[in-house]
């Protein structure tokens, strides 16, 4: 799809999970904002998938890491038609699927891995990895994480692995948005050089605008095209992209819109072309 | 002469069983010489992952390859894999994937390697979560028929397995015999039951002989699954025998002792000593040095039966 159509898509994927934050009072709608972008050029562009049989052997695999966007993912695997959107209809209810982070996988068809404990999804992301590699598949494996996300050692530890087994068929989407739940990520703990710092653990490093559909699409396959290392793509985002009184305001990690907000933000969110 | 074997051999033998199933694949954090996994890796390298020091990444690696359809069998110390504690609990549990985790050197008897390396708390927390199978051999054959039937379990499970040689317990015939979540009776007695795990079957076994000596006979019993426990030969033995002591290398928190004690407490209240490691960390020392210093061997198994018999109403 051209970038046109991708914008569409997002704006509407956007709309969805504001509607769905304000009427299931879901939080984390900065983190669902700045990450949905990427979401959307993965699952139209990038993933080898079939909704019509989401257990097939040979898929690509996503693995939502940053396990806390998981209302960014719901709205994009119904649209992609893993299940009706009518069933979003249930988001937050007691017993539903739907809430803060992802099921497991026998729950909802297209979810990877139960997620939400930071850290987590890129080492089963590489586990996933090195299974296509033993039964000589050639799906390949995506994790998207956080800037947050790689203050845990497993992504390190994970990391080391999976330049050691040269496991060129993983990609790794840091969602570099620059806030973490309490404050700016370089106020909580610098980890800067971000790049410089996957480099020296032996990975390919794409620095792209999280937000610009054709760089996005360029990067994904300049790492498919990556031969014996792993590859990570550094995303620079804006936390609650899209709506001019959320971005860059960390204040939308933790609250969900009121009926004003989410009518301002709807507003602001149409698509005018 | 009964052999002197280490249950942790078991392991490695159990793994070498397996291995016509293609989808059996082992995970090791530095340490496959220790846990035995190194016999599997010298033949199938190719499905032998090496992480390198660490014990998070190798949770959540087993938990990738187990939902891609192979079957994880990860092994290091038993106090390592307390280090992914939570990857264990949300990344393999929760989703119910069949990783199996091998903690070796596990408890007091370790000896040397010190209080560090003595994880006395690893069945008590590895009971606590939901669709774990939680086990603790005490010998080298049964450790290897439990690792090769393990392999049909289609959730997570721990075992731990230990370093130190201690003579073996069972035979071919009592091995064939062995089920996930069945005691195995080793010894029938009417006046006390002694449930056991690990090398304190053995201390469990000479307490037994001892006792009859007295005249008091004892029923033992090898408890090497703790979870799911047996509850149905556990209530039985309460009824038959009116008072059981359970033993092992372990802390009295938590282990066989506490599963047993809450066992009883809601079904069948009968007295019950427990042997094990009175909420207290280790030290360095020989491991049977070790054990008797800290009340884990066969006398204090025979002064516990004690207890427990004048207890009865």
């Amino acid at each position: 799809m051209n970038s046109d159509g991708l914008e569409a898509v997002s704006l509407r994927l956007r709309r969805r999970i504001l509607e769905t934050s304000h009427a299931a009072r879901i939080p984390h709608l900065g983190s669902c904002l700045s990450c949905v972008d990427l979401l959307v050029c993965l699952y139209w562009d990038i993933l080898e998938i079939d909704s019509s049989r989401p257990d097939a052997p040979d898929r690509d695999r996503f693995v939502l890491s940053k396990g806390h966007a998981a209302p960014a993912l719901f709205q994009v695997l119904a649209e992609r038609d893993f299940y009706p959107k009518e069933r979003l209809a249930a988001f937050g209810v007691n017993g539903s699927v739907f809430h803060e982070h992802p099921p497991a996988p026998a729950h909802l068809p297209g979810v990877e891995a139960a997620t939400g404990s930071l850290g987590h999804g890129m080492p089963m992301a590489l586990g996933m990895a090195l299974a296509a590699r033993m039964t000589g598949r050639s799906y390949r494996c995506y994790a998207l994480i956080s800037d947050g996300e790689c203050n845990e050692g497993t992504i390190w530890e994970a990391a080391m692995l999976a330049a050691a087994q040269a496991v060129d068929n993983l990609c790794v989407v840091v969602d570099f948005n620059g806030w973490q739940a309490t404050g700016r990520s370089r106020e909580v703990m610098r980890i800067d050089p971000l790049e410089d710092k996957w480099e020296a653990f032996g990975w390919h490093v794409v620095m792209i605008d999280g937000h610009d559909f054709s760089a996005m699409a360029g990067a994904f396959e300049a790492c498919a095209a990556t031969r014996g290392q792993p590859s990570v793509v550094i995303a620079h985002t804006v936390k609650g992209k899209g709506v001019s009184f959320m971005e860059d305001d960390n204040n939308w990690h933790y609250r969900t819109p009121n009926e004003d907000e989410l009518r301002l933000a709807l507003e602001e969110l149409q698509d005018h072309r | 002469m009964t052999a002197l074997v280490a249950s942790r051999d078991g392991y490695g033998e159990g793994l070498m069983q397996l291995a016509d199933d293609e989808r059996v694949v082992v995970l090791e954090a530095d340490l496959g010489k220790s846990t035995k996994s190194c016999r599997f890796r010298e033949m199938y390298p190719e499905r032998t992952f090496s992480l390198g020091i660490s014990e998070q990444n190798m949770m959540l690696v087993a938990a990738g390859l187990a939902s891609s359809g192979y079957k994880p069998f990860a092994s290091t110390f038993a106090i390592f894999t307390e280090r992914g504690f939570e990857q264990v609990r949300n990344g393999i549990a929760r989703p119910n994937h069949a990783v199996h985790l091998c903690g070796s050197h596990g408890g007091l008897h370790t000896g040397t390697d010190g209080s560090s390396a003595q994880s006395i708390e690893d069945l008590a927390i590895y009971r606590t979560l939901p669709n774990m199978t939680v086990m603790h051999p005490c010998d080298d054959i049964s450790t290897e028929r439990l690792t090769v039937l393990l392999s049909a379990l289609s959730g997570p499970s721990y075992m731990r397995t230990a370093r130190n040689k201690r003579p073996r317990i069972h035979d071919d015939e009592s091995v064939a015999a062995l089920r996930i979540g069945k005691g195995h009776v080793l010894r029938e007695g009417i006046d006390v039951a002694l449930l056991a795990c690990g090398v304190l079957v053995g201390e469990a076994m000479t307490a037994a002989e001892e006792l009859s000596r007295d005249g008091i006979e004892v029923t033992v019993v090898d408890m090497h699954t703790i979870k799911p426990l047996d509850s149905a030969l556990v209530q039985r033995l309460a009824a038959d025998c009116g008072a059981l002591v359970t033993a092992e290398d372990h802390s009295i928190i938590g282990g066989l002792g506490g599963a047993v004690a809450e066992l009883l407490a809601a079904n069948c209240p009968v007295p019950l000593e427990r042997v094990g490691v009175n909420d207290t960390f280790g030290e360095s020392g020989d491991g049977d040095e070790l054990l008797e210093k800290y009340g884990l061997n066969s006398d204090y198994i025979i002064a516990a039966a004690r207890r427990a018999i004048a207890r009865k109403a």
